[in-house]
């Protein structure tokens, strides 16, 4: 377990590699001088010379590039042109609102979602198949914004029950997390029948079946366990596109996360936030699919004996 | 009841029917069964596949339940463990379910994907006992290893902890065997069970069977597709022909005195290994009134269609970028083909002959070694003349049905090698596809079906029609007739000796079945991990067996005659060793020596075996 582990690890390092590559050249890439966009439209010449100099944009491109390494590594991922202020600042004021948020819609997805799955697939062509899979279909059909302002208009206007946004307590993370977590959740419960479906259908299900194993026995360690392989990783990309910020969700809830931030910075041409975004997005998915892995290997002894 | 006390039946099923609902209706598959098995007696259900003959199985076990079948009519009248009798028809799940282990278990036919591959061997076997016995966990590991080397799995204790992907098919089997008598079952359903397994290993299988069952006492009902199984096995029959039983009787009535005339055909069709012991050129099967016709089609004097010359195909097993081992599936593999001649290349599963067909037309890279074929080294061959080549050499594929591409029609598939090789053009190709159809026992109008509206035989005709599409001297057919039931297998068989006669076409002929083997070709060589260890005329290297593995090959092949049984009290129960080996770790590899008229041997160990 422990190589499989390691062998993973050393997996991601070139993947990173890659994707500051990109980033770096994100910059160079864009149309015009590059340090005239981070010294901003109104900057006196000087000033972007200045700049040019400070962001070594006048060295050769592979020293630029170790530098610029050697920054990530320490987290000085410069100032926002909008705010001046440091970066790793912006970026760790909204993480922890959008990681929460994430945290809770894929708890309610991942209960939900596999709970209807399952049930579905237990009892295919029954009334409560058919019951989960419009609700599934809703919940990938309705909007969110709909969603969302139609339960704003119920339990905040109407009810008075929870406040309508912003970020505190657990009562402003129920809509937004349940708003958010409904869509994953509906896909997962469509994902888990169809390999909940398949998976009965195997051999060793009918093995299980005759030794007179209970049927609760039979769904649970023979069926959704080995269901479940597929799932996972569906819930590792699912949350890895969530930590990504909630773009719609986080605008309806007056969420102060990262899907704003972005939507802020790419209105403000906020470069330097922008970039940092992109390698936080990067990361967390390269981090993601090493744990989508590990637990792979956990549930499936074939990949992690092999 | 009027049955005699002294032996009451176990089972007895009366007028048994089994439905399924489909789209286009109900489909009964098994009519007014009647089938009774006493304790300590064998029963082997026997028919070809759609018979009905599995979901007899499932039904008595009422696993039926959760296939999308029901019983329709009749009595599954069964003696449970406290002598009193149910009718297993009626009875409510939950019921079944407790009966489900400690009265009736199932031994089923694929080891390779009966078993849950997410828990350990241990885990499973230990689940029915926790289940039935009410032991906690300790001891139910405990009785789970006992079971282990009571069904002689080697190393018992350090097994529990594997898991199913972790054994061959042969371990696997095994293990579903101690599962099923974990609870030390009344009657036991073996669906199959040595039919995905190789002969050496279903013999050892079988005989394990047989001693747990006198052991235990317990009644078995066999179900098969193979009479020497049967011949092997069975107390008494009972064929079956599309979910009717068409004849019942002890075992060696019916093999000598069939009635029916189903199961004098069944019998018919069976190869029987040795039956052509004093021919030394192939011959057909004989089906009906046909005459015995030996083969005589092989042209020695002229210049062989295939020529391989120490043919070395390895395959790198790397963990992340280190290479860990190399499976050494051909190793100096020399072998000719003459023209109008069948080399039959047979061995077990793992052994390098599909490897070593697939190596030929470069589906495989070889690593080293000459191809020759019509007497050109492919190697040196420019692109147009390589075409050629491919064009002479043509495979067909155990699968029919995966080796046809179900949204295109026959005629499509036929034509393509046509269109591919230029051969015909505009209406000519249509004209040719239907010759191609007729040379193969097929109609003109067959040109624009699909492959799921035939048969499984009709397909194998199909992928042969296409074979022979680009005019080729030689087809390689890998486990060809393997996946047919027996009465198409011979027809299949015949079908391909017939175009050697008329199109002087030459065979490498892969199986894994002896007796197919005995029937078609000229000439075998013997594969063992990786290396021909024997190679001569069919009749020497099957009449006086040169090597110690061709020998275990032979002595392994059930016959389909009961009065000849138990032949297999010496063989043992070891595995066959892996060809995948460490780095530069190489085999030992020699020449072969000459002990006969175009008959060599390996002399050296090959896997300890000379």
């Amino acid at each position: 377990m422990l190589e499989y582990f390691l062998r993973r690890l050393a997996g991601t390092v070139p993947v990173l590699l890659a994707v500051s590559l990109f980033v770096f050249a994100f910059v160079h890439l864009l149309p015009g001088d590059p340090a005239r966009m981070v010294a901003g439209p109104e900057a006196s010449l000087e000033q972007v010379e200045r700049t040019r100099a400070e962001l070594w944009l006048d060295q050769p491109i592979w020293s630029q590039y170790v530098r610029y390494l050697d920054q990530m590594a320490h987290f000085e991922l410069g100032r926002s042109i909008k705010t001046h202020e440091p970066v790793s600042k912006l970026i760790g004021e909204r993480f922890m609102p959008t990681l929460w948020l994430t945290v809770w819609s894929m708890v309610w997805a991942v209960f939900a979602g596999v709970g209807l799955g399952v049930l579905s697939g237990v009892r295919r062509g029954g009334w409560e198949d058919r019951a989960a899979m419009i609700f599934a279909i809703s919940g990938i059909s309705f909007p969110s914004f709909w969603l969302g302002l139609m339960m704003i208009d119920l339990f905040s206007v109407r009810l008075g029950w929870l406040p309508t946004g912003g970020y505190g307590s657990w009562q402003h993370f129920v809509m937004p997390a349940f708003t958010l977590g409904s869509a994953v959740a509906a896909v997962m419960a469509r994902f888990t029948r169809s390999a909940y479906v398949e998976v009965a259908a195997e051999d060793y299900v009918r093995t299980a079946r005759s030794k007179g194993v209970t049927e609760r026995a039979v769904i649970w360690t023979h069926t959704v366990r080995n269901a479940l392989i597929p799932v996972i990783t569906l819930t590792g990309l699912q949350f890895g596109f969530l930590l990504g910020g909630a773009i719609v969700v986080e605008t309806v809830f007056a969420w102060p996360g990262l899907g704003r931030l972005l939507i802020d910075s790419v209105s403000f041409r906020d470069y330097p936030v922008i970039q940092a975004e992109i390698l936080l997005f990067a990361l967390e998915f390269v981090l993601i699919n090493l744990i989508v892995d590990l637990l792979y290997g956990m549930v499936n002894p074939e990949i992690r004996l092999k | 009841m009027n049955q005699t006390p002294s032996r009451p039946a176990l089972l007895d099923v009366r007028g048994l029917s089994v439905t399924f609902d489909t789209e286009r209706g109900p489909a009964t598959v098994v009519r007014e069964l009647d089938l009774t098995v006493a304790p300590g007696e064998t029963v082997a259900v026997v028919g070809e596949s759609g018979s009905g003959k599995s979901v007899t199985a499932l039904a008595i076990t009422r696993l039926i339940d959760y296939a999308g079948g029901r019983i329709t009519g009749g009595q599954i009248l069964f003696t449970d463990r406290t002598g009193r009798q149910r009718d297993l028809a009626i009875e409510p799940p939950e019921t079944m379910r407790q009966l489900r282990g400690p009265d009736i278990a199932m031994v089923f036919q694929e080891p390779m994907t009966s078993l849950n591959p997410v828990l350990t061997v241990g885990a499973q076997i230990a689940e029915a006992i926790t289940q039935h016995q009410g032991l906690n966990e300790k001891s139910a590991r405990e009785e789970a290893r006992r079971l282990l080397e009571r069904v002689r799995i080697p190393e018992a204790t350090r097994q529990l902890d594997r898991y199913p992907f972790q054994l061959s098919g042969g371990m696997r089997q095994r293990v579903m065997i101690a599962m099923a008598l974990s609870c030390r079952p009344r009657l036991l359903i073996a669906d199959e069970p040595t039919t995905a397994l190789d002969v050496t290993v279903q013999a050892q299988v079988l005989r394990l069977m047989r001693s747990l069952q006198q052991e235990l006492g317990m009644g078995l009902i066999f179900i098969t597709h193979d009479m020497g199984v049967v011949a092997e096995m069975a107390d008494r029959v009972v064929v079956m022909q599309h979910g009717r039983v068409v004849e019942t009787g002890e075992v060696v009535e019916l093999f000598t005195k069939p009635r029916h005339p189903y199961t004098k055909m069944l019998l018919d069709a069976v190869p029987v290994l040795g039956a052509l012991a004093d021919h030394p050129l192939p011959a057909p099967f004989i089906i009906g009134d046909e005459p015995h016709v030996e083969q005589d089609t092989v042209r020695h004097e002229a210049t062989p269609v295939l020529e391989l010359e120490g043919l070395t195909t390895r395959f790198d097993v790397r963990r992340g970028f280190r290479l860990v081992g190399r499976i050494h599936a051909a190793e100096q593999v020399s072998l000719t083909v003459a023209p109008g001649e069948t080399l039959a290349l047979v061995g077990e599963s793992g052994c390098g002959k599909t490897t070593t067909g697939r190596s030929i037309i470069r589906l495989e890279q070889p690593l080293g070694g000459t191809i020759r074929v019509n007497g050109e080294d492919v190697s040196k061959l420019n692109p147009a003349r390589e075409k050629r080549m491919r064009r002479a050499i043509q495979f067909i594929f155990q699968d029919p049905f995966a080796s046809l591409d179900p949204r295109m029609t026959v005629g499509f598939s036929i034509a393509e090698p046509i269109h591919t090789h230029k051969l015909a053009h505009g209406p000519a190709v249509r004209e040719r596809v239907q010759t191609l159809l007729g040379q193969v026992g097929l109609l003109p109008e067959h040109i624009d079906r699909y492959p799921h509206e035939m048969s499984g035989g009709q397909r194998q005709r199909v992928c042969i029609a296409r074979a022979l599409a680009s005019e080729p001297s030689l087809i390689i057919a890998d486990e060809a007739v393997a996946a047919l039931d027996v009465s198409i297998r011979a027809q299949v068989v015949n079908l391909l000796m017939d175009l050697q006669t008329r199109l002087g076409l030459s065979y490498l002929f892969i199986s894994h079945d002896m007796a197919v083997v005995e029937r078609v070709s000229h000439r075998v060589a013997v594969m063992y991990l990786g290396q021909i260890v024997e190679i001569g005329p069919r009749q020497a290297v099957f009449g006086d067996p040169q090597h110690a593995y061709t020998r275990r090959l032979l002595a392994a092949v059930p016959v389909p005659d009961p009065a000849r049984r138990s032949r297999h009290e010496g063989l043992d129960d070891s595995e066959v060793p892996s060809p995948l080996r460490r780095p530069n770790d190489m085999p030992v590899v020699a020449p072969l020596v000459r002990v006969g008229e175009g008959h060599f041997v390996a002399r050296h160990s090959v896997g300890g075996m000379y």
